[in-house]
């Protein structure tokens, strides 16, 4: 799986869908790829400067003070609130198997959306999709 | 007699790079016993090579504002290795002739040999690494002069094998680490892939005389001092870019490349324009690959070393451990592998001496602690000196400006009275449950600002404070005393 170019693995992303092949090899050498074992946290509750992060590879917990609200895998994102909002992250991210990531440091997220915008479209419908859950939830 | 014969030791150390000598040193400091094997016939890893073009892109100098031969000073000399004796301190700084702060690679290379001599290191020579395997809990070394067996290896072996990514055509173009003394490409347009610090060196190397250089990569270019990082090339290396940006003929293009073909006597290459667009053809004399290094882990294949990064880094713990395959470890520039907290995208400065010098201490104390079971040399503090300290060491301490939110100072809680738990990694120490406790470093938001940051940790619970910024970075201010020692009040006993 370490071996698979980077844009060859977003090309079967949700958030990267609609991209031609030479934008898809732009945006894979924007992004850094970084490794945590099991147990490590990625996203930290309430410090400053945290960035977006794409799953590759593994799982990872969403936690609130110690509370675990969520479980995310190969294709999903996160990171994305507490960057585009300025707000330290509200939830503990941490890697719930040995997980591999696609990151971007946060300061360059929103260059990335002005720059393309189809994943701004499709993060937009991710978005939605967890607001119409929390909803229906809450009801 | 060559030292370190073949046969069981607790721990075994390969590499004689800078990593591999600042182990060495450490364990021998701290009573460990260790062999140290290079495959090399004298020390200096990379620096007996590299860079191509003989000039380091960190600098020394040799009058700062600290003086010399100080642990302070080393804040402003990235590259000798570090020691306790203040004799075997500041080596690179002695030994460059004054015509440039960044020292030759030369001079680099005569520092580490010095360092070597100096400090009286043992090590075996032309003992090539050839294996790895376990053998119940012990790892075995297997090399061309026979088998180690060890608790627990460290690998100091480098990023420095040649990776090209898979393109077609890229077989033939030369790597970084062949390219050829600069006159040898007079009058020729050269196209360099990869837009990162190698491939800029060798622009700037080449300016003097190549016809046109072109740099091209899918990623724009970043420079440090736009990023105010070391994320991003650095000054020294920024000639290129002027050149391109103020059209003096070289050309620095987001492209991504297809393929490469050779022709008469040249290449053509392939690209496609990531930023703008549009299919572009360019054929040059030469081409040279800057596409970056990989760790050579064919020898490691024996023991399960998880990677990542295309197989180019092992994955470490915060300690530097591989987490698929217990006590192996790694030193030097691999240590970049684990890149700590990357508070807005920053990451630790393991890549290069001035960082992972730090690092083999930290690592050296964990596992003397944890593997070994090693007494730790705990000193108490009295409480009324705890916010003097942390301040100091934030102002002072260079391993917290060479590691940035990567590397901080402890000073832990236990039962009624506090101990200095020494230098740790700040991940280790921010997601490890321990006891109550405060941790110092320095932040940079990557906007110019640099800062101390506080961890406390209560109850199990870490949280982040920052304090203000100071003109000079002197942080030994009664506004600071009072902003600290608000947030320490609860640790103190």
């Amino acid at each position: 799986m370490t071996g698979v170019d980077l844009a060859d693995t977003f090309a079967g992303f949700a958030l990267f869908a609609d991209l031609p092949r030479h934008r898809l090899e732009a945006l894979a050498h924007t992004f850094e790829e970084e490794w945590f074992a099991a147990g490590q946290r990625v996203v930290r509750q309430g410090f400053g400067g945290a960035g977006f992060y794409v799953i590759l590879e593994g799982e990872a917990v969403v936690s609130v003070d110690g509370r675990e609200r969520a479980r995310l895998g190969r294709g999903d994102f996160f990171g994305e609130l507490s960057v585009l909002l300025e707000e330290p992250p509200a939830a503990d991210v941490t890697a719930a198997s040995a997980l591999r990531c696609a990151t971007l440091a946060g300061p360059h997220l929103q260059d990335v959306l002005l720059d393309y915008p189809s994943i701004s479209l499709r993060m937009l419908q991710a978005e939605l999709r967890r607001l119409r859950a929390s909803n229906q939830w809450q009801a | 007699m060559k030292p370190h014969p073949p046969g069981s030791y607790p721990v075994v150390v390969v590499g004689s790079g800078p990593g591999g000598v600042q182990v060495a040193y450490w364990l021998r400091r701290m009573g460990i016993g260790y062999a140290h094997l290079s495959a090399d016939e004298r020390p200096g890893g990379m620096f007996q090579r590299f860079p191509v073009y003989q000039r380091l892109i960190s600098w020394t100098k040799p009058y700062a504002l600290e003086e010399r031969g100080t642990e302070a000073y080393e804040r402003y000399d990235w590259n000798s290795l570090i020691a306790e004796e203040p004799e075997h301190r500041a080596l690179v700084a002695g030994l460059m002739d004054g015509s440039s702060y960044f020292p030759a690679r030369s001079e680099m290379e005569a520092g580490i040999v010095s360092f070597v001599q100096k400090t009286s290191l043992p090590l075996r020579y032309g003992c090539r690494l050839t294996g790895t395997r376990r053998d119940d809990g012990d790892i075995v070394l297997e090399t061309s002069e026979g088998d180690y067996k060890c608790r627990i290896a460290i690998f100091a072996i480098g990023a420095t094998q040649p990776w090209k990514p898979a393109i077609p055509g890229f077989e033939d173009v030369p790597h970084y680490v062949e390219a050829r003394p600069a006159r040898e490409y007079a009058g020729k347009r050269v196209v360099i892939i990869g837009k990162r610090n190698s491939g800029f060196e060798l622009a700037d190397g080449l300016l003097p005389w190549a016809r046109q250089i072109l740099l091209a990569s899918p990623r724009p270019a970043t420079l440090s001092v736009t990023e105010r990082s070391l994320v991003g090339a650095r000054a020294r290396y920024a000639q290129p870019y002027e050149d391109h940006v103020l059209a003096g003929g070289n050309v620095v293009l987001d492209v991504a490349i297809e393929r490469v073909e050779r022709g008469d006597g040249g290449y053509r290459v392939h690209a496609r324009g990531t930023t703008h667009g549009g299919n572009l053809v360019l054929d040059a004399d030469e081409v040279i690959a800057a596409t970056g290094f990989q760790a050579p882990f064919s020898v490691l294949s024996g023991c399960e070393v998880a990677t990542f990064n295309q197989g180019r880094l092992p994955a470490q713990t915060p300690y530097w451990e591989s987490p698929s395959a217990p006590n192996i470890f790694f030193a030097g520039s691999i240590t970049q592998g684990f890149g700590g907290l990357k508070k807005y995208g920053i990451p630790g400065n393991s890549a290069a001496v001035h960082g992972f010098r730090y690092n083999a201490g930290v690592m050296c104390r964990y596992i003397a602690r944890e593997r070994l079971g090693m007494p730790a040399d705990d000193q108490e503090i009295a409480p009324a000196a705890v916010v003097d300290n942390l301040l100091r060491w934030v102002t002072k301490a260079p391993e917290l400006w060479h590691q940035p939110s990567y590397l901080c100072r402890v000073i832990e809680r236990r039962g009624a009275s506090l101990v200095l738990g020494g230098c740790e990694p700040l991940a280790a120490f921010v997601d490890a449950p321990g006891d109550d406790a405060v941790a110092i470093t320095i932040e940079n938001n990557g906007k110019g600002d640099l800062y101390p940051a506080v961890y406390v940790r209560r109850d199990g619970r870490v949280t982040e404070h920052v304090l203000d910024p100071a003109p000079f970075h002197d942080f030994e201010t009664p506004e600071h005393r009072a902003q600290l020692g608000t947030l320490v009040r609860p640790l103190l006993p």
